[in-house]
């Protein structure tokens, strides 16, 4: 059967097709449906981590007492996960082990664009990359198969494009699923490869180096580096989503395709690079394969001096490449029925928070208090942008605490606040907090608690089960608020008792539901009695995307009163809170988003990303 | 065959990934090869979605280059006017009158370009644009969360797949209480090409 599957939902069919008996994840664009499609098959467990680490650990401790097992992460989640990442390449494993890292070459959704092809070569783990959806389907299986015979983790690359495109996948259910080795799981009883203390480490490394040589080896014959001879002028070496560009771009040369990133078969490039007059390197991002061939002496006539380093590719971009090299002829120009008869100003179209959203009340709140704000990774990043303009720093996931308690040490004269969503909180926060506490650091943390992980889509964290109040009282700090979103001046009330404490580290728990998790109910809309409405523009200022300027202009001032779409509003009534006209008043229409409406096509839950809440 | 490009735009929420999936499903089922790709991320948050579909023998980039689009969908004007430039000269334009206000309009100081302008920018790039008013109509119908399956329905009759196969795939997208509004919704859209 022929699916359109994208890379996500492949890697998942893959795992589960190959014998996957556990999977573990922290969401994080583009990686997040990995796991989420993992969920909809039996036979395997997946549950979600509270951080990439979590997740691996686990994941290698599936592997190692003999069940195939399967980590999914965003590229930069394997910077949290490299701890274990690089001491599992010493152990090995008993069962197979892969773990999937989504890069995000573009930066669409993502805090920088690392190349983690990087990792695989410093952790000296084999790295595959797949460049459709079969492919990311089929490397899940070779990845596993690797794992066992080298003994060793397996890394898997994706990209944002890769992950979520969709592409024609052949979809045969296997009949009976790998059982895992000898049929019963078994704690390993070998300490010399598993316990990694340094006695044991520097036996192993010697081991490690020996792997990494033997799969090179491996790589030379392997069916997933592909030759394609076509016209000889040109050859180029490709990997992933860059191959299909390529394909676009320089259609009938010769190409080799490398499914496997890591390590490189130097023996069947040099053989290409002879079959060829004129040798060209074309990846995204680093010049990963290109410093390894140039520095085996192979000739390299063209890689990152012509195509860029930084960014997502493109057909056209590589086409501009390719044609400004000579390496293609230029395409015919379009010809347009007309120049453009208007220059148009397109106004753009930043992204909000959700009309409903409970981030508004606490960034509205803090823009007015004109607090300094050392904010964290999630949808409240947001918060950054007009019309709040209430953020200074974010850095990582969960290092809005540590360095807010930074600030303080340091002395910083400005009131200030921390803000971290309940996801990210027990991602990493837990840890800063305690830190804060034990040096008697003095940070109001405001713990935005939307019951989920939303700039993904919506995925549960720790905080569904474990309540984020006394967590905080645990760890030792006395003066803890928990407010409701929905209600400003309590909001407001809180941040201005925690901040007033100069002594000791408070918390705000700010609670509240994201309005994309499922059970969520709107209230019936607001609107404006334009005759009460003083055009004073304070509505606006909350950044709803629900309130617009009306066509009726308030003649003392001369400025547009404001108008509500019942189409967008959810009745979350902060701008009718915030009014000080009271010219907002509750009707009994319900909202658009309520009830048979959702028989909308849009599936909102995936108009979303990025790796936080 | 020579590649049939799609480029399908609106706001978040507005149903362009469901209805690209329409598209690359209903190529699928055609007989062709087809791919589709979209980025949903930080963006996305009531920003601006995208989404591309190709169809051909065979496929290779997911993604078409400017000026490459054939069929451009635009659930929202502004966003019509954002994209066209991808458009092939003389490609389709299909486009919902309904206007969503971005936020640096409804609460900043830029303003929102004049329809008339748009039209001019759209037909600047070629004389096939059509203005289908999706939101209307799937309010008419009562539900305004269909207005993107009305314009999949205008945009069905310039495909030669046949209308059986767009119902199927619709049928099998969607949640099936759901189905029987959609179709309808669908084939208003196919007739208010006229």
């Amino acid at each position: 059967m022929r699916k359109l599957l994208s890379g996500n939902e492949a890697i998942a069919l893959g795992a589960w097709a190959a014998g996957v008996k556990f999977a573990s994840a922290y969401p994080g664009t583009p990686s997040t449906e990995i796991l989420e499609n993992l969920f909809g098959y039996a036979g395997l467990k997946a549950e979600w981590a509270s951080n990439e680490k979590v997740a691996l650990d686990a994941a290698a401790g599936a592997a190692l007492v003999g069940a195939r097992a399967l980590a999914a992460m965003k590229h930069v989640g394997l910077n949290v996960a490299a701890d274990t990442f690089f001491s599992l390449s010493y152990t090995g494993v008993e069962a197979g082990l892969v773990i999937v890292s989504s890069d995000d070459p573009g930066t669409f959704s993502s805090q920088n664009e690392q190349d983690n092809r990087q990792y695989a070569r410093f952790a000296k783990v084999p790295c595959l990359e797949p460049s459709d959806s079969q492919e990311a389907k089929d490397f899940v299986a070779v990845a596993l198969d690797l794992s066992e015979e080298f003994d060793t983790p397996v890394l898997l690359r994706s990209t944002t494009r890769l992950s979520h495109s969709k592409t024609v996948v052949e979809v045969e259910i296997p009949k009976a699923r790998p059982a895992d080795g000898n049929g019963h799981l078994t704690f390993p009883k070998n300490p010399q490869k598993y316990v990694i203390i340094p006695a044991h480490a520097r036996q192993r490394h010697p081991i490690v180096e020996a792997r990494i040589r033997r799969l090179g080896e491996w790589a030379e014959s392997a069916a997933i580096n592909r030759l394609e001879w076509g016209d000889r002028r040109l050859g180029i070496v490709t990997t992933g989503m860059a191959y299909q560009y390529a394909r676009e771009v320089f259609g009938g040369v010769s190409y080799l395709k490398l499914g496997m990133s890591y390590p490189l078969p130097m023996g069947l490039i040099r053989d290409f690079c002879q079959g060829v007059e004129k040798l060209i390197v074309v990846e995204e991002l680093d010049p990963f394969f290109e410093e390894q061939i140039r520095a085996a002496g192979i000739r390299v006539d063209a890689g990152k001096d012509i195509f860029p380093m930084t960014g997502e590719f493109t057909v056209q971009i590589m086409r501009d490449v390719a044609v400004k090299a000579g390496l293609v002829g230029a395409p015919a120009p379009l010809e347009t029925a007309e120049p453009a008869a208007v220059t148009l100003s397109l106004p753009h179209r930043p992204p909000a928070f959700c009309p409903g959203c409970p981030h508004r009340s606490v960034f509205y709140a803090l823009r007015k208090q004109k607090l300094q704000v050392s904010g964290d990774i999630g949808c409240y990043s947001i918060g950054v942008l007009p019309p709040f303009n209430a953020m200074n720093t974010i850095l990582s996931m969960g290092a809005g605490l540590g360095m807010a308690h930074g600030m303080g040490q340091a002395g910083v004269e400005e009131k200030f606040v921390a803000v971290i969503g309940d996801s990210t909180f027990f991602h990493t926060g837990l840890p800063a907090l305690a830190s804060t506490v034990y040096n008697k650091g003095v940070v109001t943390t405001i713990v935005l608690d939307n019951l989920t992980t939303a700039m993904t889509g919506g995925q549960q964290n720790p905080g569904a089960r474990i309540e984020i109040e006394p967590v905080v009282r645990a760890l030792g700090v006395k003066h803890v608020w928990t407010v409701d979103a929905f209600d400003q001046k309590g909001v407001e009330k809180a941040i201005k008792e925690a901040v007033a404490i100069q002594d000791e580290p408070t918390v705000v728990v700010v609670h509240g539901s994201c309005v994309l998790i499922e059970g969520y109910r709107p209230k019936p809309v607001v609107a404006v009695d334009a005759e009460s409405c003083a055009a004073c523009g304070v509505c606006f200022r909350v950044g709803c995307p629900a309130i617009l300027k009306s066509e009726e202009i308030f003649t003392k001032n001369d400025k547009n009163k404001a108008l509500i779409d019942p189409l967008l509003c959810v009745g979350c009534e902060i701008c009718l809170q915030v009014c000080p006209f009271h010219a907002i008043y509750k009707t009994r229409v319900g909202s658009a988003a309520e009830g048979p409406a959702t028989a909308d096509l849009a599936d909102t839950s995936q108009d979303v990303g990025d790796r936080q809440n | 065959m020579q590649a049939i490009n799609f480029l399908l735009t609106g706001v978040g929420g507005q149903g362009v990934l469901t209805s690209s999936d329409i598209v690359a499903e209903a190529g699928l089922a055609a007989g062709h090869d087809a791919k589709k790709s979209e980025i949903h991320g930080f963006s996305q948050r009531g920003g601006v979605v995208e989404s591309h579909v190709r169809w051909a023998e065979k496929v290779f980039s997911p993604v078409s280059a400017p000026g490459e689009v054939d069929y451009l969908v635009a659930f929202e004007p502004l966003e019509a006017a954002r994209w066209v430039g991808w458009l092939r000269p003389g490609g389709v334009v299909l486009v919902d009158p309904h206007t969503v206000d971005p936020l640096s309009v409804s609460s900043g100081d830029l303003t929102y370009p004049d329809m008339a302008d748009i039209e001019t920018a759209l037909q600047a790039r070629s004389d096939q644009v059509t203005f289908v008013h999706g939101m209307e109509i799937a309010q008419r119908l009562g539900n305004p969360r269909m207005a993107n399956t009305v314009l999949l329905g205008t945009l069905s009759t310039y495909l030669d797949v046949p209308v059986e196969t767009w119902l199927q795939v619709i049928g099998q997208r969607l949640k099936p209480k759901y189905v029987e509004a959609n179709h309808t919704a669908f084939l208003e859209g196919r007739e208010s090409r006229g």
